[in-house]
């Protein structure tokens, strides 16, 4: 296990967003609301660049921890401020952190209230969300992964629409409720390992299957809750339809995958035993959220609702792939996950573009569009065909690995989950259908712009990435190998 | 030493050769798709054209020194790997990827040509040439790939392109409902595509066409129970879900139905994709796969089957369109019938070979159909046709070719493939050749039948449009008619490269044929030369069926113009039936996109919304409601009750602790 102690790169990827949203804050009222601007996309962009060397400097060799740092924190209780990634986090926190910056730029002038307060939640998440993929110590993680719900509860809070505290409160409950019990089993962990919060080293404990299944379905309450995974994802659409596009885009881009996170850094390797005996039922609720969510978002009417049960479908094939355990299965989820973070945000990006000209998510209230905003709809095209899957996009890669490793585990599985060729490709393609084709509608069709510099940017920007994983999706998938590997033989392991 | 030195420098240089052939194109897509405002429209054709024509001419270099016995199989680049195995992007460039990469790079700069023309007044004029440039690049990745995952990238790739030309002209509601109708059909083929692609990488462990195809006498014993006590041959299970991705693509029935609404694009691409090069590719996976459906007889009978069925009865409705574009799409249908059926019966190379000589005639009739559309301002049904020899004599005359090459006549090209198609089926073993051999020998009837309709109704009787239009009819420009007389040159002549391309095992070890399914064998000790095949063939069943559907047409459309009509009549429910092309539009619209309608507003109201939400979500919300509700009751604020509680609850627990013993 290589040790680099000497770095802190990992603090810096979660303190300086957080030490650039207190700066934020510092501007004051919105009569600041430029400088506010101009700090938060700095802090954004150094939040960024500090991350670059986590990917550059990654030992691809090793299945150890890298980048650690380890200080004591609360040493009574043997809590410390341990940190460190591998290859199963680390792409989780370049993708975090790309993605604030085009947060950033995306509400450049898209907010007009409370603007300081606005950037300053943004990447004091940003911040927390780092910490989450970082953490190594139990304690650490819970705080983090709470502390996520505080800036989200904000944001969707104060800038988000007409229904935004019933959202907000259904969010905010639905996943604290969620992840109480996460705080017992950790509890437990830490009295069974003999006074540890190391997450590695409940990694190697070992546990009688009665207490693995307990604990399974402690974490389980937490994770699913977050990823969301059928039948606890409901939270999701309403909240999605309240928040603000910044809150979409980082709620369906990095928030969801704190969940599915979850699951691979604590209940498959902590849990392994359990983990293979209720691994069908894992998969069935994937499936579930495969197909029954295909189902229910091809009849939404509101286009951010529609991509919010897209992105449950989308997440039922990361967790499928978990629970399939071979390489193509996890490391196939994993691409899903970061494929998605590009995806979704560009999805729901796209969606605010559109709202913010026609204050109007709903699809009837659109038609034709292509003909007032031709360079949008082309990149509207793009990502939706990401979203069906099309190769040469990212959304391919994630589905075909998860689909070829399911036909390794079962024809069945596979075959349901390949309904998602068929069911994605519908209920996307019928939007753009909808939205993008046809003559123009109305006369807030016929009264469109199209994209303006900055919205280009933020599109194109995303739009690269979509189109640089599809094509050569290698870069992302060597750096899982050594990890995923060791995850797969360790969860082969019984550990009664 | 030297001689080794030569070898590699040339290896190299045909190394960068077999990447020019995809990438001329795709530069020339994407400078037409994104600067294409700047380049201006001649700029915008100039540079795709250039580009297609470089990737034609190397596609010719690659095909000469392939025919000197060359094979090349290697990788570009490493797209993953995960576990043990690796996928790659990479080229196999034998005789079966060489006869491709020429039929449709020509056809493609035919097409391009003809562009110029027919999309003259098109303000999208620079956006379609951008977009077919991209078809050209995905249809060379589809037909260069070496593995399995390059195949399916380009499979979906050619998709998207149909998708973006069916929709096209986005503001007519009929366009858009189509390319999404292709887009979903086709995915029903695809996901039974990447079920096989799934089963062999489960099975072969790689992806890689060499290796799986090696390997796969070895597993060709393998049985897997997808239903417990029902043990299945794995290549029947592999063969039969590669060739549902076949039926998308190739439009088979019951997988046809996209099709003929692919007509609402613009007529250079109905030519291209919908009738020379991408429905075609499924035709050629199955070929390219020969090795694997060889050792399923099942799989081979399915296939049989099918392009039997597809074969005939999209014969039958092509005699009651009266679109000019839709009679020639429903005969590609049925010309695609054809092929899947040779397929079925071992007979991979004279499938390829029809797919050649289709691809020739049937653009020459499309993008003949095209210039008689432009001819008469963009009017489609040919009741208001007739008698447009005399204006478009260079149209009359390459569509003449095109009809008579459709209907198998010879010395046209569809004669030697269409006709060999028939003997192979007649000389096959393989249970369902029976079926599909008489279903075949019915088709040729029909293809007489509608082709020969097609051009009387068109060019010959009674002038029926109106006089406005008649004023103003006259041939379209060059840049229409060259491509027209280019593309109808082949279709006569390419017919006559039958004694090399099928029986002189101008293939080699590109398609794979197992001695038992020998029908092609049979058929190749009999063949004499071209001349003795077509003083066969004229005593043959197929051509005086062929000429008995042509003689048909002609009594019906120019000698006694009045009795389709009264035929129609006589016919009545029959005639519905199939003018409603089977009633399968209206099924699939009532089964699938209404029903996963309901299906999904079902799910939605009340699995989401009753159960999940109003149940168990707000439900326990209501439950801490109505508990705390209950708890605000001893909180009245008031002290003596609190008071009153407190000393009840002192006397209770005193009592209780008296009480123990």
């Amino acid at each position: 296990m290589t040790m680099q102690t000497t770095s802190h790169l990992l603090s810096f990827s979660i303190w300086v967003p957080v030490l650039a949203g207190l700066l934020v804050l510092a501007t004051g009222g919105d009569r600041n609301a430029a400088m506010a601007r101009a700090i938060a996309l700095g802090g954004a962009l150094c939040g960024f660049f500090v991350t670059i060397p986590l990917y550059t400097g990654f030992n691809l060799q090793t299945v150890g921890m890298q980048f650690v740092e380890l200080t004591p924190w609360i040493a009574h209780f043997n809590v410390n401020y341990h940190l460190g990634v591998d290859g199963i986090s680390v792409l989780f926190i370049l993708l975090n952190s790309f993605i604030t910056v085009l947060v950033v730029i995306a509400g450049w002038t898209v907010i007009e209230s409370r603007v300081a307060q606005y950037f300053a939640s943004f990447l004091f998440l940003s911040g927390i969300m780092n910490g989450v993929f970082a953490a190594l110590d139990g304690v650490l993680f819970y705080v983090f992964f709470e502390a996520t719900l505080i800036p989200m509860f904000i944001i969707i809070g104060v800038w988000g629409g007409p229904n935004r505290v019933y959202a907000a409160l259904k969010f905010f409950l639905y996943t604290l409720l969620g992840s109480l019990l996460m705080l017992v089993a950790l509890i437990y962990l830490y009295n069974k390992s003999g006074g540890s919060f190391a997450i590695l080293d409940w990694h190697k404990l070992p546990l009688a299957l009665p207490a693995q299944k307990l604990l399974f379905f402690a974490f389980l309450f937490a994770f699913s809750v977050k990823v969301p995974m059928w039948p606890v994802h409901t939270w999701l659409p309403d909240a999605h339809v309240e928040a603000p596009t910044g809150g979409s885009v980082v709620l369906a881009a990095i928030m969801l995958k704190l969940g599915a996170y979850g699951f691979i850094r604590f209940s498959l390797p902590i849990l392994p035993d359990a983990s293979r005996e209720l691994a069908w039922f894992m998969i069935a609720l994937s499936l579930v959220a495969v197909v029954y969510i295909g189902l229910v978002a091809l009849v939404q009417a509101d286009m951010k609702k529609l991509i919010a049960y897209s992105s449950i479908s989308h997440m039922g094939f990361v967790t499928l792939g978990f629970f399939i355990f071979n390489a193509y299965g996890v490391e196939g989820a994993l691409v899903q996950m970061i494929s998605h973070g590009f995806i979704s945000a560009a999805m729901f990006l796209c969606v605010g573009v559109m709202y913010d000209r026609m204050h109007s998510r709903q699809i009837a209230d659109y038609g034709g569009v292509v003909n007032t905003m031709p360079k949008f709809a082309a990149f509207f095209m793009l990502f939706a065909m990401a979203n069906c899957g099309l190769p040469a996009t990212s959304g391919f890669v994630g589905e075909f690995m998860v689909i070829m490793g399911a036909m390794k585990a079962n024809f069945w599985i596979a075959f349901a989950a390949a309904t998602t060729l068929i069911f994605g490709a519908a209920y996307t393609l019928w939007m753009v259908k909808r939205v993008i084709f046809g003559a123009v509608a109305n006369d807030h069709v016929a009264r469109l712009t199209d994209l303006n510099g900055r919205e280009f940017t933020v599109l194109a920007a995303l739009a690269a990435a979509v189109l640089m994983m599809g094509i050569y999706p290698l870069p992302f998938t060597e750096v899982m190998h050594a990890s995923v590997n060791d995850l797969l033989r360790h969860v082969a392991l019984p550990k009664l | 030493m030297i001689g080794a030195l030569a070898w590699i420098d040339k290896m190299i240089a045909m190394k960068t050769l077999y990447l020019v052939v995809p990438l001329a194109p795709l530069a020339g897509a994407i400078v037409a798709g994104l600067f294409g405002r700047s380049i201006g429209r001649a700029g915008a054709h100039r540079v795709t054209i250039l580009s297609v024509l470089i990737s034609f001419l190397a596609s010719c270099v690659i095909f000469a020194d392939v025919m000197t016995g060359n094979v090349y199989n290697g990788s570009v680049y490493t797209w993953i790997t995960s576990g043990e195995t690796r996928l790659e992007i990479g080229f196999l460039i034998d005789r079966l990827t060489t006869i491709m990469m020429v039929v449709v790079t020509f056809v493609s700069l035919m097409v391009h040509v003809y562009t110029i023309g027919y999309m003259a007044e098109d303000p999208g004029y620079q956006r379609f040439f951008s977009y077919i440039s991209l078809f050209t690049f995905s249809m060379l990745m589809l037909v260069m790939a070496n593995n399995f995952l390059q195949l399916f990238f380009g499979w979906e790739a050619v998709g998207l392109v149909s998708y973006l030309l069916i929709g096209f002209w986005y503001t007519r509601p009929t366009a858009i409902y189509a390319n999404m109708k292709a887009f979903l059909v086709n995915r029903v083929g695809d996901f039974g595509f990447i079920l096989g692609i799934g089963l062999v990488l489960a099975h072969f462990g790689t992806l890689d066409y060499a290796t799986v195809f090696s390997q796969a006498p070895a597993v060709s014993g393998r049985t897997v129970e997808l239903f417990s006590g029902s043990p299945w041959l794995l290549m029947t299970v592999i063969c039969v879900c590669l060739f549902i991705g076949a039926m998308g693509k190739s439009a088979q029935f019951p997988l046809h139905v996209w099709l003929p609404d692919s007509m609402e694009g613009p007529t250079p691409i109905s030519a291209l994709i919908h009738a020379a090069t991408m429905v075609t590719a499924g035709i050629f996976m199955v070929a390219r796969m020969s090795p694997l459906f060889e050792l399923s007889q099942t799989a081979l009978s399915v296939v049989l089957v099918i392009g039997a069925i597809t074969g005939l009865a999209m014969s039958v409705v092509a005699i009651t369109q009266f679109d000019i574009k839709r009679v020639v799409a429903y005969s590609t249908l049925s010309q695609l019938g054809y092929m899947t059926m040779a397929l079925g019966a071992s007979a991979y190379s004279v499938a390829i070979f029809h797919l050649m000589t289709h691809a020739f005639f049937k653009a020459v009739l499309f993008l003949g159909a095209g210039s008689v559309i432009i001819a008469l301002h963009h009017e489609q049904d040919m009741r208001r046709m007739g008698g447009l020899r005399k204006y478009l004599p260079i149209t009359y005359w390459t569509m003449l070719v095109g009809a008579l090459a459709n209907a198998g006549f010879p010395p046209f090209a569809g004669f030697f493939s269409k006709d060999t198609i028939i003997e192979a089926l007649h000389a096959s073993h393989t249970p369902g050749a029976g079926f599909a051999y008489l279903a075949a020998l019915a088709g040729v009837f029909f293809a007489g039948l509608y082709s020969l309709r097609l051009l009387f109704m068109t060019f010959h009787g009674e002038e029926r449009m109106d006089a406005h239009t008649k004023e103003h009819l006259h041939e379209p420009p060059w840049v229409v008619t060259l491509p027209l007389v280019l593309l109808a040159i082949p279709s006569v002549v390419a017919g006559w490269t039958i004694g090399t391309l099928v029986y002189g095992d101008y293939f080699g070890a590109a398609i794979q044929v197992l001695p038992a399914h020998g029908a092609m064998q049979e058929l190749k000790e009999g063949f004499h030369g071209v001349w003795a095949m077509m003083l066969h063939g004229m005593s043959a069943l197929p051509f005086w069926l062929a000429l008995a559907g042509a003689c048909t047409a002609w009594y019906l459309y120019i000698a006694r113009p009045d009795l389709p009509k009264v035929v129609a009549g006589k016919f009545g429910i029959l005639y519905a039936i199939v003018e409603r092309k089977y009633g399968f539009d209206e099924l699939y619209s009532w089964l699938f996109a209404a029903g996963a309608r309901v299906a999904g507003n079902g799910l939605w109201k009340y699995g989401d919304q009753r159960l999940i939400d109003g149940l168990a979500v707000n439900g326990s919300a209501r439950v801490v409601g109505w508990l705390s509700g209950i708890a605000r009751l001893f909180q009245t604020g008031h002290v003596y009750q609190y008071a009153f509680t407190m000393i009840i609850g002192v006397f209770v627990l005193l009592t209780l602790w008296f009480a123990q013993p």
